[in-house]
C-alpha cells in the first residue's frame, strides 16, 4: 500500500507501481517495447485517475483536503509573491506559528498575507499545532490586518486549518473573543480583502481569517460549520458516520458555490494539488489576480458597502 | 377498566382519574441543591432559586418579560420563518426537527426581539430561546439579530442581548457559520453609530454565538456559575487528555481572567442595565425600581419564598 495515496486511490497506487517497475527494466533488448508499455499504462492511469477523481464524495474530497502532502500556505507563498517579509507575534502574549502572515509583492505590488500552516514535519507539526491557531495567532492576525489597512495594502488570507485550539490556555486567553473581534474588524477593513480556502476550512476558526470582499476555494478543499467527524458523534452520536455527515452539511467548493456562499473555485490539477504544485499556484495566482482587478474597479467606500451588503444579506437560495 | 371499578358509583371513579390530572412539573428540583421547589414560586422568583441561588435555565420570552417595562413593547422579525435550503438530514429530518422545535416552544426560531423600554429607557431587547434546538444559531436567529441592530441604529436606542446557545446550527451548515460574520458585521455599524450593545452571557453561551455577537459587547455581563466558553469542556478533554480545573469556564471563570465586565444575579439585572444605560446615553438616573425589590429577599437571609412540600 502506497501512502502518497487515499484509500480510493489504490488503483491508481498500483498502475504507478507497475510503470516505475518498468523504468527500472532498462538495458535490455525490448528497450522500445518497454517504452510502449509505460506509455500505454501512463495513458491508462491518467484515464483512470480522471474517472476517480469525475465522481468524488463529499467525504472523498475532504480527505484530499487533509492529504497529507498537500500544499500549505507558505507552498504558494513561495510560488506567488516574491520578497515575503514574515511578521511575528500579537505583540501582547505570544507568536502563533499556526498562523502565518507578513508583506510581500504579488508582481510589483505590495500586499499583506495571513494563512495558517498545519506544518509538515512531525517536529514542525507540534511547534505549529497542526494548524490549530490560539487566540495570540487571531491576535497576530488582527495586528497585520490593521496594518494592511494603514499602509493601503490588499489583504489576501489563506485558510486551511481543522478549527481553533480547543485548549485550557486558549479558553484561558479569550478564543471566543480573538474570534469575534476578527469577524467585526474584517467586515470594515479599508482595503481590499481576498480569502481562500487550501485545504480544510474548519469553522470559527477559519472564519476568523475568512471574511472579505471575495471567497475562493480550491476545487478539493472543504469548508464546514464543524468536522464531519464531530457532526457526525452529534448528530449521529457515531463518529463512524462521517462520509454521510460530509455530505449532508454540503462542505465541497461546488455544492457552496451553487448555495453563492462562495464566489468563486479554482479547478486543481489532475489528481489533486499535491501532484502539481507549480501549476496550482500558477492557476491561483491569476484567479487571485484577476479578482484584485475587479476590486480594485470600486472605491474603498463602494467596496465597503459591498462587503456589507453581501455579509448582511438573508436567505441564500433567493441570492 | 376492570369489572370492579364498573360496578363502583361513578363519583368514585372519578377520583382516579382527577389524580392523574394533577399537572406534572408543580414541584421541581434545584440542580444544584437539590432542594424541591415550588414551580410558580420558583418562576416568580426569575427561576432562581430561592435556598442557594442557582440560576435555573429560562426562557426567552419570561426573561424579556420579567426585564422590559410592561408597556410599550413591540416584537421584530417574528415573520421570519427557517428554511431547510439543505434539505438537511441526519437521524431526523432537519424540516422534522425544526416542527418539533416550533411546537414544544411556541416560537418560530431560537431568537426572540422585542423593541420596549426598560425603566423608561428605549431599548431594544433579544433573546435566545435555548429549549429551541439548543438555543442554535441558524439564518433566523441571524435575521432576525440583524434586524434587532437595524432598529437600534434607526431610533438610535441601546441593544442589550440575553445569549443561551450552544453555538451554531449545524442543520444550516455553511449558512449557519456565516450567521457569526453577519451579526459581527452588523454590530461593526453598531459600534460605528455610538450606540451602547450591552451583551449578557448566561447558561450555555458557547461555540460560534459566544465567538460572535456574544463577545462584542461594549458591556458584557455575566448571570452565576454560567457555562461560557467557545470549545466544549468535553472537546476539550478529550484534547488535552485531562480533567479540567473546578468551575472552568464558569463566569467567575471568566471574570478572573478578564473576559466579562461584571456578574450580576438576575434579580439585579433590570435595575444594574437600566443604570448603565442611562449613563452611556447621559439620562438622569431611573427611578428605583420597586416590584421587584420583595424577590430580593433571599439575599437578606429570608426563609424560603417555597412552601415546604407536603411529604
Amino acid at each position: 500500500m502506497n501512502h502518497n495515496f487515499l484509500d480510493f486511490e489504490q488503483p491508481i497506487a498500483e498502475l504507478e507501481a507497475k510503470i516505475e517497475e518498468l523504468r527500472h527494466v532498462v538495458g535490455n533488448d525490448d528497450g522500445i517495447n518497454i517504452n510502449e508499455e509505460i506509455e500505454r499504462l501512463a495513458s491508462k492511469s491518467r484515464t483512470l485517475t480522471e474517472s476517480i477523481f469525475a465522481s468524488l464524495s463529499a467525504w472523498q474530497i475532504s480527505q484530499v483536503a487533509r492529504h497529507p502532502q498537500r500544499p500549505y500556505t507558505p507552498d504558494y507563498v513561495a510560488r506567488m509573491f516574491t520578497g515575503f517579509e514574515e511578521l511575528h507575534g500579537d505583540r501582547t502574549y505570544a507568536d502563533d506559528a499556526a498562523i502565518i502572515g507578513g508583506i510581500a509583492r504579488l508582481d510589483s505590488r505590495p500586499v499583506m498575507i495571513i494563512g495558517h500552516h498545519k506544518g509538515r514535519s512531525t517536529k514542525e507539526k507540534i511547534q505549529r499545532n497542526f494548524g490549530m491557531p490560539r487566540p495570540e495567532g487571531y491576535r497576530k492576525a488582527l495586528r497585520l490586518m490593521q496594518m494592511a489597512e494603514q499602509f493601503g495594502l490588499p489583504l489576501f488570507t489563506f485558510i486551511d486549518t481543522p478549527g481553533a485550539y480547543p485548549g485550557v490556555g486558549a479558553e484561558e486567553r479569550g478564543q471566543s473573543e480573538a474570534i469575534a473581534r476578527n469577524l467585526m474588524v474584517m467586515s470594515g477593513l479599508r482595503t481590499p480583502v481576498i480569502c481562500t480556502v487550501i485545504g480544510e476550512g474548519g469553522s470559527g476558526g477559519a472564519l476568523a481569517i475568512g471574511v472579505g470582499d471575495q471567497v475562493l476555494m480550491l476545487e478539493y478543499s472543504v469548508y464546514s460549520v464543524i468536522s464531519p467527524e464531530g457532526c457526525a458523534a452529534i448528530l449521529w452520536k457515531d463518529a463512524a458516520k462521517a462520509p454521510e455527515a460530509a455530505e449532508a452539511m454540503g462542505i465541497t467548493a461546488q455544492r457552496l458555490l451553487d448555495l453563492k456562499l462562495i464566489d468563486q473555485v479554482v479547478p486543481e490539477p489532475l489528481g489533486g494539488v499535491h501532484r502539481d504544485i507549480d501549476t496550482m499556484a500558477a492557476r491561483l495566482k491569476a484567479a487571485l489576480k484577476d479578482n484584485l482587478d475587479m476590486l480594485d474597479e470600486y472605491s474603498l467606500d463602494q467596496l465597503l458597502a459591498r462587503r456589507h451588503e453581501r455579509l448582511l444579506r438573508h436567505n441564500y437560495s433567493k441570492g | 377498566m376492570s369489572w370492579f371499578e364498573k360496578l363502583l358509583p361513578s363519583r368514585i371513579r372519578t377520583e382516579g382519574n382527577r389524580k392523574k390530572s394533577i399537572p406534572e412539573g408543580l414541584w421541581s428540583k434545584c440542580s444544584e441543591c437539590s432542594a424541591t421547589l415550588y414551580r410558580a414560586e420558583l418562576e416568580r422568583n426569575l427561576c432562581v432559586c430561592p435556598k442557594c441561588g442557582y440560576h435555573e435555565r429560562i426562557g426567552a420570552r419570561q426573561r424579556i418579560d420579567s426585564f422590559l417595562d410592561e408597556q410599550p413593547r413591540s416584537e421584530i422579525g417574528e415573520d421570519l420563518v427557517p428554511e431547510d435550503l439543505l434539505k438537511f438530514r441526519d437521524s431526523k429530518k432537519y424540516k422534522d426537527r425544526l416542527s418539533a422545535a416550533q411546537k414544544a416552544t411556541g416560537e418560530k426560531d431560537a431568537l426572540i426581539v422585542i423593541k420596549g423600554q426598560v425603566e423608561g429607557v428605549p431599548v431594544v431587547v433579544a433573546a435566545f430561546e435555548f429549549a429551541f434546538m439548543g438555543g442554535s444559531m441558524g439564518a433566523v436567529v441571524g435575521e432576525r439579530f440583524a434586524r434587532a441592530v437595524r432598529t437600534s441604529i434607526d431610533e438610535r436606542i441601546p441593544l442589550v442581548c440575553f445569549s443561551a446557545s450552544g453555538g451554531a446550527r449545524m442543520q444550516e451548515a455553511l449558512i449557519a457559520l456565516m450567521q457569526m460574520a453577519k451579526t459581527s458585521a452588523a454590530l461593526a455599524d453598531l459600534k460605528a453609530a455610538g450606540i451602547p450593545y450591552i451583551s449578557v452571557l448566561t447558561d450555555p453561551t458557547m461555540g460560534g454565538v459566544s465567538a460572535s455577537l456574544a463577545m462584542l459587547g461594549d458591556v458584557i455581563i455575566a448571570e452565576p456559575k454560567a457555562l461560557i466558553g467557545f470549545a466544549g469542556p468535553r472537546v476539550i478533554e478529550q484534547t488535552v487528555r485531562e480533567t479540567l480545573p473546578e468551575g472552568f469556564q464558569r463566569s467567575e471563570f471568566l471574570i478572573e481572567h478578564g473576559a466579562v465586565d461584571a456578574i450580576i444575579e438576575r434579580n439585579a439585572m433590570r435595575n444594574r442595565i437600566a443604570s448603565i444605560l442611562t449613563m452611556l446615553t447621559h439620562r438622569p438616573a431611573p427611578q428605583p425600581d420597586a416590584p421587584l425589590e420583595p424577590l430580593l429577599s433571599r439575599v437578606s437571609g429570608e426563609p424560603d419564598l417555597a412552601p415546604s412540600p407536603g411529604v
